[in-house]
């Protein structure tokens, strides 16, 4: 009987009833091929492989993440609460140790679901691995996360929730920022100025392929998490990168997924973007979970593989290990890049202007932090959206000190009696998500 | 008049069934090395007197195929199988004639890369050197395009006297598993065919001609004549019997579970609006996991008959048989004993089971028929925690779409039903572990497998696959293919696979009366490509419910007054 080597945990959610919109890339149609190749592989039948049936994230759960304008349920669907549900399963299982590792395989993504919320940005709503990770933080107590997203597209959203936690370590790996969406991830956004050097980003050069993806793993990120020392990883596994996606510009292939997963070791991996739905998700979804089984891959190739015509050019290589020094430098210094940009401030000010691409919104915050001796510091968005309300969010960080605490109090008051729909708290130490409304007693 | 027989591990029943109830029912002993003349045995007993003209049908259920697996009589057949990319098929080796050729079909059912003629001739002359005249042939995705199975086999030499094909086996996707059926069909249609070929010409000589039918594990029949291409459907149809049987007296449409303790095993199994649940995957023959349809059921190494121990201070009932009770002239004390005891049975020697009780009772330090109750006690338990968990899994079991996940119907059984031999006298003490389910006895609890045989109907299920991009249909298992446009949808192939189901019941050995059809799966997506929608892809499976023929219900009426 064929038997994996470490037990792994599946969630395979593929929505088969729901869609952004009938044409879309994100859409029924999208993990059906690769339930077909799994099925036909006989996947779920191997031993030491288990599926798991997702439970539903609840509000409260979604909440210790994200302030949904004007609520959650308005800016989402069952799907999201599914998705959400298949990672934070799979998570339990791996922290439950029924499993050494799992693979939520789950749909629709998330990654690109910021801190606020008033819509869908690159097909995300809610953040899937953030709305886990911040589940098994409260549940088992864990602190030091690490998050390795080796989607396609930058994971901004994954980086803005965690840009000012120096307990969570974010590397993103993904197609140079001025050749695809989101358009940002460059090396010097390293996170807010209590958490500089935790997040990293590393462009990668169009037409990247295996050789130059796992240079970056072996020589940048596995370095780096080692001397991070995550009590869990991570991996948000977009498969974007593959040769034959319709949206990205990348070379990588099923072998080079495969032996990404083995490199990487990650606890707990969830399935991101890929939209080449029948050229590259049922291979790569095959590859990747008989990596993290620890089984052999060696024949998981996709129908026109052809690592000839896919060898990278000298050139990109050169690309990929100067930004490579520069990451690890940036990791290296992480310590004075912080204390620089903290100076002698007591609070840092910063106003952005976002954009909700799947909605179409336009959103304008204002993000005040206090730059905490003691603490990753509170801190406070006012927001504002086009066609939604606005907003005042505060957010209480979970060890936070009591002056932070404190302070996040007070504005929660003097925001109720300012020009706000809504005032949002965030209490992480109390893990309570408090809601104060215009109008409302 | 029915004939129903079940051979079980112990005893072989047979029942003889007519419009007003039982007319006849006898118990022979089994013989598992010569199941053939246990059979007859019993098929004599139960017609002695009778006119053969006066029978209908006769339906068995035998251990015969899974008998030959357990034991290894196994004769020499070849496989050859064609994987393409994924996991190396050399993993899903069945034994040691085994060859993986070049050849590639994927999801869609494209070809990739074609098959070579010549390694195919290759493998198979080396086969017939070792004198392999069996052979299976599966390749992956087959049931999406059958053509590299029917190409390999026109390439084999002459020689071979019976191939079997994976794609026939089942629709559903699973190549290890559609190698594992294959290879057992193989494997068992030596054994399989001389066994009903003898059955047959026997009943014949008795100037009984009617159609036999062979129990299925998912709770159905087919003719004879056609378990011989699918010899391996009858593995393990005891548990299905039983079942079926239990459901000749479960009259509403709640939830319920069936327990059937018999003396090597007990077998767990549920209904859901007076059918068994099936196993989405299939049925798991000693280490062959397979596509052969199957209730969803799980079999307890716990019964009457199982040896009692004491292990490191504490009760220990089975795994293992080794023979009768001591009560019943066997070596080791069992519940049957404690039965005995405790007074429920009388027909044994009492004094054998007390005097064997004794070191029972004096380890775990109480009196004689104390240790008797907990031995039932352990045993009750255990199968009421084991049936719990069989609901939990079935409950757990992952679905595919919202809709499922936010309506999942949840089993939720509040009545268990009882049959076997010791069933009446475990009543009451299941009842006391079952957390407020009612439990109940199946009127005839002693021969309720065989009456489940004679009454169960003809089952079997049809998938349908079409892409009309490609603008193709098809349902490879019946080797049924069709070329559609446009227009085909979802409703369309439901329509196709139904009439396709009602000819295969037919031909397998139902009556019309007993066409209950119904839609198990059904799934239309819609293929975009570069914004546009090329095509449709729609997946359907029907079948035909498992359930009893339709002219049990007067049976049925009797033998639940008797
Ligand atoms: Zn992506
Ligand atoms: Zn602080």
């Amino acid at each position: 009987m064929y038997q994996a080597k470490r037990r792994t945990g599946l969630v395979f959610f593929p929505a088969f009833d729901w869609a952004i919109n009938p044409t879309h890339p994100e859409r029924e149609e999208r993990l059906l091929y690769t339930q077909d190749q799994v099925f036909e592989e006989g996947i779920f039948d191997i031993e030491g492989i288990e599926e798991f049936k997702p439970d539903l994230v609840t509000v409260k759960d979604v909440q210790r993440v994200h302030f949904c304008v004007p609520d959650v349920w308005g800016v989402t669907t069952e799907s999201h609460f599914i998705s959400a549900g298949g990672a934070k399963t799979i998570g339990m299982a791996v922290m439950d140790k029924r499993v050494e590792r799992g693979f939520a395989l789950v749909r629709p993504p998330g990654h690109h679901a910021m801190r606020v919320v008033h819509g869908a940005r690159g097909f995300c709503n809610i953040n899937i691995e953030a709305i886990m990770i911040e589940y098994l933080r409260k549940a088992y107590g864990i602190r030091k996360v690490a998050i390795v997203d080796t989607d396609c597209h930058h994971g901004d959203g994954t980086q803005d929730i965690y840009w000012h936690d120096p307990d969570t370590l974010f590397i993103s790996l993904h197609q140079d920022g001025r050749t695809l969406y989101p358009g940002s991830g460059f090396t010097n956004e390293i996170g807010g100025p209590t958490a500089s050097g935790y997040t990293l980003n590393y462009p990668l050069p169009p037409n990247t392929s295996d050789e130059g993806f796992l240079y970056a793993i072996e020589q940048v990120v596995l370095p780096v998490l080692k001397e991070f020392e995550p009590e869990l990883i991570v991996n948000s596994a977009g498969q974007d990168n593959h040769f034959s996606d319709p949206i990205t510009n990348m070379n990588f292939t099923a072998q080079g997924y495969a032996r990404l997963t083995e490199l990487l070791q990650a606890d707990i991996a969830v399935l991101e973007g890929g939209y080449s739905i029948e050229g590259a998700l049922p291979y790569l979804n095959v590859g990747i979970i008989l990596a993290m089984a620890g089984l052999d891959y060696s024949k998981v190739t996709e129908p026109n593989y052809n690592p000839m015509a896919l060898r990278q050019k000298p050139e990109i290589m050169t690309w990929i290990q100067r930004i490579g020094d520069q990451v690890l430098t940036n990791w290296k210094n992480r310590n004075q890049l912080s204390e620089m940009a903290r100076g002698d401030k007591r609070f840092e000010e910063r106003s952005r202007t976002l954009f909700y691409d799947t909605d179409s919104l336009v959103e304008d915050q204002k993000e005040t932090l206090r730059i905490c001796p003691d603490c990753p510091g509170a801190w406070k968005i006012e927001t504002e959206c086009q066609k939604t309300q606005r907003a005042l969010a505060i957010h209480v960080p979970v060890h936070a000190c009591s002056d932070c605490r404190n302070l996040a109090m007070d504005w929660f008051e003097q925001g109720a009696r300012q020009d706000f729909d809504a005032v949002f708290l965030q209490d992480r130490p109390q893990d309570r998500f408090v809601v104060k409304r215009r109008g409302a007693a | 008049m029915i004939i129903g027989l079940d051979v079980g591990g112990t005893h072989t029943d047979v029942v003889l069934l007519a419009k007003d109830g039982i007319r006849k029912a006898v118990k022979v002993p089994t013989n598992s090395a010569d199941l053939f003349h246990t059979v007859l045995t019993g098929i004599t007993a139960v017609t002695a007197g009778i006119d053969p003209a006066s029978l209908r049908r006769i339906v068995l259920s035998t251990t015969l195929a899974t008998n030959a697996i357990a034991q290894g009589c196994i004769p020499n057949v070849g496989m050859i199988v064609s994987s393409g990319p994924g996991i190396d098929p050399e993993y899903f080796r069945t034994h040691r004639n085994y060859t993986a050729v070049r050849g590639c079909i994927d999801h869609r059912g494209r070809e990739i890369e074609p098959i070579d003629p010549e390694q195919v001739r290759q493998a198979a002359q080396c086969f017939l050197e070792q004198g392999i005249t069996h052979l299976g042939i599966v390749g992956k995705f087959s049931v999406r395009n059958p053509a590299h199975e029917i190409a390999i086999q026109k390439a084999l030499p002459p020689g071979f006297e019976r191939i079997f094909l994976g794609h026939r086996v089942s629709g559903s996707l699973n190549f290890p598993r559609r190698i594992a059926t294959t290879y057992l069909n193989a494997a068992v249609f030596p054994i399989h065919y001389a066994f009903f070929n003898a059955v047959r010409q026997s009943l014949a000589e008795r100037g009984i001609c009617v159609p036999i039918h062979i129990m299925k594990p998912d709770g159905g029949t087919m003719l004879l004549d056609a378990s011989v291409d699918q010899p391996a459907q009858t593995i393990l149809s005891g548990p299905a019997a039983s079942v079926m049987g239990s459901l000749a007296f479960a009259f509403d449409e709640e939830d319920a579970i069936i327990l059937d303790i018999g003396g090597t095993t007990t077998d767990i199994a549920v209904l859901v609006n007076l059918a068994p649940i099936l196993n989405p995957s299939g049925i798991t023959v000693g280490s062959y996991k397979t596509l052969i349809r199957s209730m969803e059921s799980h079999s307890l190494a716990l019964g009457g008959d199982s040896a009692i121990s004491i292990a490191q201070g504490r009760l220990q009932i089975g795994p293992e048989r080794k023979g009768f009770a001591l009560a019943f002239g066997g070596p080791y004390p069992t519940p049957t004993d404690a039965l005995c005891i405790l007074g429920k049975i009388k027909t044994g020697n009492t004094d054998r089971a007390v005097e064997g009780f004794q070191p029972i009772a004096k380890a775990l330090g109480c009196g004689i028929e104390d240790a008797a109750k907990q031995v039932l006690d352990t045993l009750c338990r255990t199968v009421v925690q084991e049936a719990n968990e069989l609901l939990r899994r079935i409950n757990e079991k992952p679905v595919y779409t919202i809709h499922e996940i936010l309506e999942g119907y949840r089993v939720h059984p509040k009545k268990i039903l009882l049959l076997g031999g010791p069933a009446p006298y475990l009543a009451s003490r299941i009842e006391r572990f079952s957390e407020g389910m009612q439990v109940g006895v199946v009127p005839r609890w002693d021969v309720a497998n065989a009456i489940g045989a004679a009454l169960a109907r003809t089952t079997t299920e049809v998938v349908l696959f079409a892409d009309t991009q490609q603008g193709i249909a098809m349902a490879p298992e019946e080797s049924w293919q069709e070329k559609v446009d446009r227009q085909f949808d979802k409703d369309k192939a439901i329509e196709h696979a139904t009439a396709l189901l009602r000819q295969k019941a037919v031909r397998l050995g139902a009556v019309p009366e007993d066409l209950e059809t119904e839609v198990i799966e059904e799934y239309q997506f819609n293929m975009v490509r570069g914004f546009y929608t090329t095509g449709r892809n729609i997946r359907v499976r029907v079948q035909i419910k498992p359930g009893l023929i339709a002219a049990s219900d007067a049976i049925v009426g009797m033998l639940s007054q008797e």
